[in-house]
């Protein structure tokens, strides 16, 4: 640790004579809250999956992330200031893990490590998988990756500091520990036939007895997919596409494109609709551009008409909501 | 090669044989196409596993599993790989069982190590075995509603069957899953679900049977000091565990007499997802089972469908040079995973991160490799069927890689050598040199968490934990793949079966992988050019069948049991895919191997197992 340099937190209009600077400080009270709770966020013990490996090795050597005052991992949850939630939040874990949230003293912080404590990731639609912690504690920084790598975390964590730093103390949404009287613990889930938010007994009580009713109560429905227009072969398009340009060069260009494919589909003989099929199909975003280029194309129009783009993606929005 | 198969499948055939004359109407062929092995009738299963076992020699129980048939048969079956421990391919043999009312004998008496499959097959098939002493769900927590692989079984907000989802592919529109459930959570209730009598019977079912409170009568009869029985949970949040794992121990005084494991969770339904990815998409979740190890885990996949794919026409086998660079990953990645092992087995002891600051540098050399080659420092998803997914790169570049270290940049091929001519033998002399003779460690892990051979056998056990007992399982020898036959090394073995034996082992592992790999150099140098990955297969054609490619990982026999449908049209997706993870099978001995000993000693005899709760709860 380096000396303690109180010109940090000079943070008022109050000039410190020039003798006394490094020795007396004139500061606010919230700053000096926040630089002293950013300064020492020690991150509790606790990994659950392939993330906290990361975690350790960003603790490790190389990384190092005692360089930021974040080293001292405590294993009991009353002692530490951050949680790491690093790895898949089973709905059997995170019992135990909204637990340990309720012990740890406030001020407190959660850190939301990788896309499955962020929401889910690769085992989002496990039958026992909760989709982020975000469902049942409140998240302060969220960091993607998959795992993210230590210096995404040190980032996450220095965000993290910049988050403190500006707090106010005048705000009581941004610091609720300093409110009158004990906080409200996060309502620990109950483990039956699924896994129960306390939060939703009414809704889970109302289906129960709709369900006992005869009433279906289940999932929403799926909504429709979008249907992408058939594409029109990419030969036909193509060809389209070096009738109705303009400018020579660009047609040289696609002439010499649809060349080479008309190649590779010869040399691929028989083959070639089995394999579009199973991978070189054009992805949907790219097909549809060629198939809608074309006609615009052909109205003499080449260029790229921005008002059409954004109806269409305004369109889309629409759709989707 | 060709040879060895054809010894090997008489060995295979004359068992049968054997069995077919003795149980003639207990034993059948599996005739369905691309199965192998033997049907037998489950209520002869016991005394036919047992001839299997004592006569016939195939001691080792690798795997058993359950696969539902919905629509094919409709029947659930149980399937066992039954190997001997001195070599040679598996005998396979299945029992059947309707799907109403699902039961078949336990086969816990004959190999112990049946104990937490048959378990999770309960748990997650619903196959009920008729003899199992403590036959409680065990990933998922008593009271769940169903059994999830069950076919007709749908999560929360089920979709389709089978990857890539209509609504998504192509040309749909992602939406967020929990989105489609009222509740904004991925819940399904039971229908039948009557709030007002639900009991969470989680918890409680755990204790049971562990004996709880004092049994007054032997207070006070025994000569010796007798204290409160004392139930103690370690984990699933305790430093120790190397994750979220959870052990009950039940204490008398500071000596411990008996130990429930308790897992789950991180049960990430990875086999309830794979069936319903297709072949492929399967490759990056295999990653993330054991999670320091992947290339390990993609090897053993790919070699699975890869034995199904060569059934099949279109087929063309890796390259030399794909082989090699497989071999190079896989064993770099043994070092990685034991490096990391004895570090943290370190820790367990109370030497608090240091010695695993020191393993953690060396896997960092190696991780940057991996970096620079498959794009990932952790998850590489390197491996493809028939071959690997891009060579290795003419350098290795980083230019953010450090936080505050400068841009590097090396040629690949000097980077490995001076990583396995210097750097990684030197680590390896410095660990050695530092711990083994060292009285604290010696006194802590000498003697301490002892199983026997035999016992080892029985229960399955894998890996280093089998080899320091003194029983010399190497997959690599006794079961070959890949180019390890033409490579020169020796299966390291100890005798002692206790802590430091098997802190021992590892050391042994990491000095002959680097042997191997001193092998591979050369030959990575001849190949420089050829080809790693054959015709590009987006989605492979695979045929019907099952196969069961296992590899071994650091931690152990890593399997997988694939079973395709072989559906004619559109994307494949897997029947049936299982994982018989390690970390999982070695912790069935666990109970065993603490009782008697001390608290504190649990901590270290679960550390020198060495297990991985991404692989053990899957
Ligand atoms: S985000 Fe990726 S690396 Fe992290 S826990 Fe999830 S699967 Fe593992």
């Amino acid at each position: 640790m380096s000396e303690l340099d109180l010109r940090e937190l000079n943070n008022t209009e109050f000039p410190v004579p020039a003798d006394m600077q490094g020795n007396v400080a004139i500061t606010s009270l919230s700053k000096l809250y926040n630089w002293s709770r950013r300064s020492s966020l020690w991150p509790m013990l606790f990994g659950l999956a392939c993330c906290a490996i990361e975690m350790i090795a960003t603790a490790a050597a190389r990384y190092d992330f005692s360089r930021f005052g974040m080293e001292v991992m405590r294993a009991s949850p009353r002692q530490s200031d951050l949680m790491i939630v690093s790895g898949t939040v089973t709905k059997k874990m995170v019992v135990p893990i909204v637990r340990l949230y309720n012990q740890m003293p406030e001020p407190k912080y959660v850190l939301a490590m990788g896309a499955c404590a962020s929401g889910g990731g690769p085992f989002k639609e496990g039958y026992n998988v909760v989709s982020g912690i975000d469902k049942y504690l409140p998240v302060d920084v969220y960091v993607p990756g998959c795992p993210p790598t230590p210096q995404a975390l040190i980032y996450g964590m220095i965000a993290l500091q910049k988050k403190i730093d500006g707090q106010s103390l005048a705000n009581m949404d941004d610091v609720p520990w300093y409110g009158v009287g004990p906080a409200e613990p996060a309502p620990v889930p109950i483990l039956g036939p699924d896994i129960i938010d306390p939060r939703q007994m009414d809704l889970i009580r109302r289906q129960a007895e709709m369900a006992a009713a005869g009433k279906s109560f289940a999932v929403r429905a799926l909504p429709e997919p979008i249907k992408v227009e058939k594409a029109a072969p990419k030969a036909a398009a193509a060809k389209a596409a070096v009738a109705a340009t303009d400018d020579p060069a660009k047609a040289e260009r696609l002439r010499k494109r649809e060349e080479a494919l008309a190649r590779k589909r010869a040399a691929q003989g028989q083959n070639a609709p089995a394999a579009e099929a199973a991978g070189e199909a054009p992805t949907p975003a790219q097909a549809a551009p060629v198939a809608e280029a074309a006609p615009s194309e052909q109205g003499g129009k080449p260029k790229f008409d921005k008002e059409a783009m954004m109806a269409k993606i305004r369109a889309k929005k629409a759709n989707k909501g | 090669m060709t040879d060895n198969a054809v010894v090997e499948q008489t060995d295979t055939n004359a068992a049968i044989a054997v069995l077919k004359e003795k149980f003639p109407d207990a034993v059948q062929d599996d005739t369905r196409e691309g199965y192998k092995g033997i049907i037998v009738d489950k209520n002869k299963l016991v005394e036919v596993a047992t001839a299997i076992r004592d006569e016939l020699g195939f001691d080792y129980l690798s795997s058993a599993t359950g696969v539902d048939y919905l629509g094919i048969g409709d029947h659930l079956e149980m399937v066992y790989h039954a190997y001997s421990t001195s070599g040679g391919p598996a005998l396979v043999f299945k029992a059947q069982t309707l799907r109403d009312n699902a039961e078949i004998p336990s086969l816990i008496d004959v190999w112990p190590g049946a104990d937490f499959q048959e378990r999770e097959a309960w748990d997650l098939m619903g196959i009920r075995f008729s003899g199992h002493p403590n036959l409680k769900r065990i990933l998922l927590w008593e009271g769940f509603n169903g059994h999830p692989l069950r076919k007709d079984w749908k999560e929360a907000y089920y979709e389709q069957d089978h990857k890539p989802f209509d609504s998504r592919w192509p040309g749909g529109h992602v939406f967020r899953a929990e989105e489609r459930n009222v509740y904004g959570k991925n819940v399904a209730y039971p229908d039948d679900l009557d709030l007002s009598t639900l009991t969470d019977v989680s918890e409680e079912s755990i204790y049971s049977g562990m004996g709880l409170g004092v049994s007054v009568q032997n207070l006070g009869n025994s000569e010796h000091l007798q204290t409160d029985r004392l139930i103690v949970n370690m984990g699933p949040h305790h430093p120790s565990t190397h994750g979220v794992f959870r052990m009950v121990v039940s204490l008398n005084g500071e000596t411990i007499e008996s130990l429930e494991p308790v897992m789950g969770y991180l049960h990430r339904n990875h086999e309830k997802i794979g069936e319903r990815n297709t072949f492929l998409h399967n490759m990056p979740f295999t990653d993330r089972l054991d999670y320091i190890s992947s290339m390990g885990n993609n090897h053993g996949y790919a070699l699975a469908v890869e034995q199904l794919l060569s059934q099949g026409a279109r087929w063309t086998p890796p390259t030399y040079r794909a082989e090699a660079i497989r071999v190079l990953m896989v064993e770099l990645t043994r070092i990685v995973n034991h490096l990391w092992a004895i570090g943290f087995l370190l820790n367990d002891l109370g030497a608090f991160f240091t010695p695993a600051l020191y393993a953690i540098a060396e896997r960092e050399r190696i991780l940057d490799f991996f970096e620079a080659t498959a794009g990932s420092r952790m998850m590489c998803n390197y491996m493809r069927f028939g071959g690997v997914f891009k060579d290795i790169p003419e350098r290795i570049k980083s230019v953010a890689n450090l936080v505050n270290d400068m841009v590097r940049d090396f040629n690949t091929m000097d980077y490995l050598t001076e990583l396995i001519n210097e750097r990684l033998p030197r680590a390896v002399d410095e660990l050695d040199q530092f711990l083994t003779d060292s009285e604290i460690i010696r006194t802590r892990t000498v003697g301490v968490g002892y199983l026997p051979p035999e016992m080892a056998i029985a229960y399955s056990a894998a890996g280093p934990l089998l080899r320091a007992s003194g029983v010399p399982y190497d997959i690599r020898r006794a079961d070959p793949y890949s180019i390890y036959p033409e490579l020169d090394f020796d299966v390291a073995v100890r005798y002692n079966g206790d802590i430091y034996d098997r802190y021992l082992i590892r050391l042994d592992e990491v000095r002959e992988s680097i042997r191997i790999l001193k092998q591979i150099l050369p030959r990575l140098e001849r190949t420089h050019g050829e080809n790693v990955f054959g015709p590009k297969q987006h989605t492979p054609r695979v045929p019907l069948g099952e196969a069961y490619g296992r590899v071994e990982n650091p931690k152990g026999e890593l399997g997988y049991y694939v079973v395709s449908a072989g559906d004619e049209k559109g994307p494949q997706n897997p029947w049936r895919y299982h994982v018989r993870a390690p970390s999982f099978i070695n912790l069935t001995a666990l109970g065993e191997m603490c009782k008697g000993h001390k608290v504190a000693d649990v901590v270290a005899i679960l550390g020198s197992i060495d297990i991985v709760l991404g692989e053990t709860d899957r």
